[in-house]
């Protein structure tokens, strides 16, 4: 490029405007060219305030730490005891959240399974039904009761350990499901009862309940139908977490699995990942509020999902109160998503490894997220389980090293007291002071 | 005949009484009294037993049927034979919306009438209405039978996949995708053959078939404003 033009005054210097980015223009061509909105898997990509801007304090003179490797750090969980005479036991409080038969190939829900029940952990359904693989290879399976249906039939209800009413997700509250023709092989057909290789659509509502006076009702029918016997779990997307959690209980639920914006979905649209739904840091303390202010923290269970990764956020989602966790996304990878090693063929889907969300178009290059025989082939559901279990263990380990480090002999001794924040954002959202201050935006009694 | 008081044991003891029934239990012959509209009764039965409810029903009446065979003898509340995957329940008075819900086989047959979103994501059930039928029924229909002796509310069959609906009266108006639809002679036998089942009396040449017109199965910008 010349730098004076040719009456010799200079140019200036080329800006690329911050409202219409280079992302922004290429959304924009895309919708000119098909018509139709964009549609992902993954969750919110945009940064938004997170666990990330937590810190942990460490014990000093006044808190004295756990030795490492010497004095027990607990990391158990009893989730569903109020209501169930079944409730489910697990070894670690981290849990593999519902991610559906259709989205996911059958191998990798065998993956899943095997990896949660060597790590001591429950696994979950999703929509399109129980596969044979999933339950065979979980120890411990927590049904999905989702609007759709897909594949609901009583003879699997009473299979499962727990049962989770899908009221909503994270990365689209209020929003349906969607699985397109091209992933739609015989057998996902044929589970959902419906001719393959067309679009589709779950619906956004439960079909016969609308309301927490019905809610109420629904659990009952389910309890009646399973004896009482196993924990219902109710899912809702972090959307208005105080009120949301305070009626999931009024009707009845054993825990409650709450969801921010950061969580996974197999495909919605970007317009809903990216702007509708609270941060995963914003919707831990409301919730919690709820449940303290009913009298049942701790007695139903807080299960926190979305953008969940390591050891860290694990402890700080418990330090806020939350009873233990759930995973999709980081499970997926540790299975081999988005591995750098199938670079040259994100390449030529027009993506980067990391980068890689079309999932719902079904030719995943790990073979995970597609129902491509041969793409499926690539896929080694044991290595897959070990790699699991692993990654599981590591995150035990690293929310142990934190807790012990916070002279704790449990993980749910973890406290925001524990806590600092980095930023006032985060201060405001998870209720814990700024770090070097004692401060938080909204401290009850401080005027601000 | 085995009777349950439904006040008197309570819901939990009458629900366990008949799913502790075997497949091949010798009492195959069982009674309800007074339901008062409790919710959730005779759900999640999986014998060949005859259950009667004397009296009305709450919500969820007989959901997740299966084999069982119950008969409600008054009016059935919301949701009832949601989920229904085989046997057949009979209706005597009227129920009220989301009849079989998402049922999946088996019969729902109702004497009165059937409110709003009769046969919601229906997935293989046949249910067959004597009366008429509310606004927004077989919504998402996926497959098996509706079908309608008197008349259908608004938004018949919206967005349905491949169920079939089969309507003796006036449709007041079609949901998005559905349409009127040629009667061949095997729909005739068919309609026929789920009259039968059902013991109900109509000419099923009379009856007007509708179902998808395929047009929304696979998204198309140019039908966006049917979405
Ligand atoms: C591939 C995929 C499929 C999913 N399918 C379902 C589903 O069927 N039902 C559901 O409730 N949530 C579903 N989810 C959401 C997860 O249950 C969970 O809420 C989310 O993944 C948690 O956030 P994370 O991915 O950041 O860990 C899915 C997520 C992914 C990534």
């Amino acid at each position: 490029m010349n730098s004076h033009d040719s009456k010799g005054i200079p140019h200036t210097t080329p800006r690329q405007s911050a409202t219409f980015t280079q992302d922004v223009n290429s959304d924009i061509r895309r919708a000119a060219a098909t018509g139709i909105y964009d549609i992902r898997g993954g969750g919110a990509k945009r940064k938004v305030p997170s666990f990330d801007d937590l810190l942990f304090m460490g014990a000093s003179i006044s808190r004295y730490p756990l030795e490492g490797y010497r004095e027990k750090c607990e990391t158990s969980v009893t989730i569903g005891g109020l209501h169930a005479s079944n409730p489910i036991e697990l070894d670690i409080p981290i849990t593999i959240a519902g991610m559906s038969f259709g989205a996911l190939s059958g191998p990798a829900k065998e993956a899943l399974g095997r990896g949660a029940s060597a790590a001591g952990t429950s696994t979950t359904t999703g929509d399109g039904g129980m596969t044979p693989e999933e339950r065979g290879h979980s120890s411990k399976l927590v049904y999905q009761y989702l609007p759709s249906r897909y594949g609901m039939n009583p003879n699997d209800l009473r299979k499962a350990d727990a049962i989770e009413i899908v009221v909503g997700q994270g990365a689209k509250p209020g929003g349906g499901g969607m699985l397109l023709g091209q992933k739609i092989s015989d057998r996902v057909a044929e589970m959902r009862n419906l001719p393959k290789g067309i679009d589709q659509r779950s619906a956004c509502r439960h079909p016969d309940w609308t309301g927490p006076d019905d809610l109420e009702i629904k659990i009952l029918e389910l309890r009646e139908i399973t004896g009482w016997k196993v924990p219902i779990y109710v899912k809702v997307a972090g959307a208005r977490p105080y009120y949301d959690t305070t009626l999931a209980v009024k009707a009845g639920a054993d825990a409650v699995v709450l969801d921010g914006m950061q969580g996974g979905t197999a495909a919605t649209q970007d317009v809903f990942i990216e702007h509708v739904g609270l941060p995963t840091l914003a919707i831990v303390r409301p919730a919690v509020q709820a449940l303290q202010d009913l009298g049942m923290h701790r007695k139903v269970q807080l299960i926190l999902s979305g953008g969940i990764r390591s050891g860290a956020d694990v402890a700080k989602a418990m330090a806020l109160g939350a009873d233990a966790v759930a995973i999709g996304t980081a499970a997926l990878i540790a299975l081999g998503d988005n591995d750098p090693k199938w670079e040259s063929e994100y390449n030529k889907l027009g993506t980067t490894a990391g980068a890689y969300d079309d999932w719902h178009e079904g030719m995943d290059p790990a073979g995970i997220t597609t129902q491509d025989p041969d793409l499926m082939a690539r896929f080694d559901p044991i290595e897959g389980g070990r790699r699991l279990k692993n990654y599981l263990k590591v995150m035990t380990l690293e929310a142990q090293t934190i807790a012990r480090a916070c002279g704790k002999n449990h993980l749910h001794n973890l406290e925001p007291e524990d806590l600092v924040a980095l930023t006032m954002e985060a201060a405001a959202m998870a209720r814990v002071p700024l770090a070097g201050t004692e401060w938080y935006p909204g401290k009850p009694g401080t005027g601000y | 005949m085995q009777t349950l008081d439904l006040q008197e044991i309570g819901l939990r003891e009458v629900n366990a009484t008949l799913h502790a029934q075997a497949e091949n239990t010798n009492q195959t012959a069982w009674e309800i009294v007074n339901p008062k509209g409790a919710h959730a009764i005779a759900c999640g039965l999986d014998a060949p037993i005859e259950v009667t409810v004397r009296g009305s029903t709450g919500y969820y009446c007989a959901g997740m049927n299966q084999q069982a065979t119950v008969n409600i003898a008054g009016s059935a509340g919301p949701g009832t034979g949601e989920n229904i995957m085989s046997g057949k329940i009979v209706i005597e008075g009227d129920a009220s919306q989301y009849l079989g819900a998402t049922g999946h086989g088996g019969m729902i047959v109702v004497k009165g009438n059937a409110s709003s979103r009769c046969g919601i994501s229906m997935k293989g059930v046949n249910i067959v209405v004597q009366g008429n039928i509310g606004h927004m029924s077989a919504f998402m229909g996926q497959s098996g039978n509706l079908v309608v002796c008197g008349d259908a509310g608004d938004a018949l069959g919206d967005s349905c996949y491949e169920a079939r609906f089969f309507v003796r009266g006036s449709v007041k108006s079609l949901g998005a995708d559905c349409v009127k639809k040629e009667m061949r002679p095997e729909h005739l036998e068919l309609l026929k053959s789920l009259l039968d089942e059902a013991g109900i009396d109509a000419d099923p040449s009379e009856f007007t078939r509708y179902g998808s017109a395929r047009n929304l199965y696979n998204f198309d910008v140019d039908n966006a404003g049917a979405y």
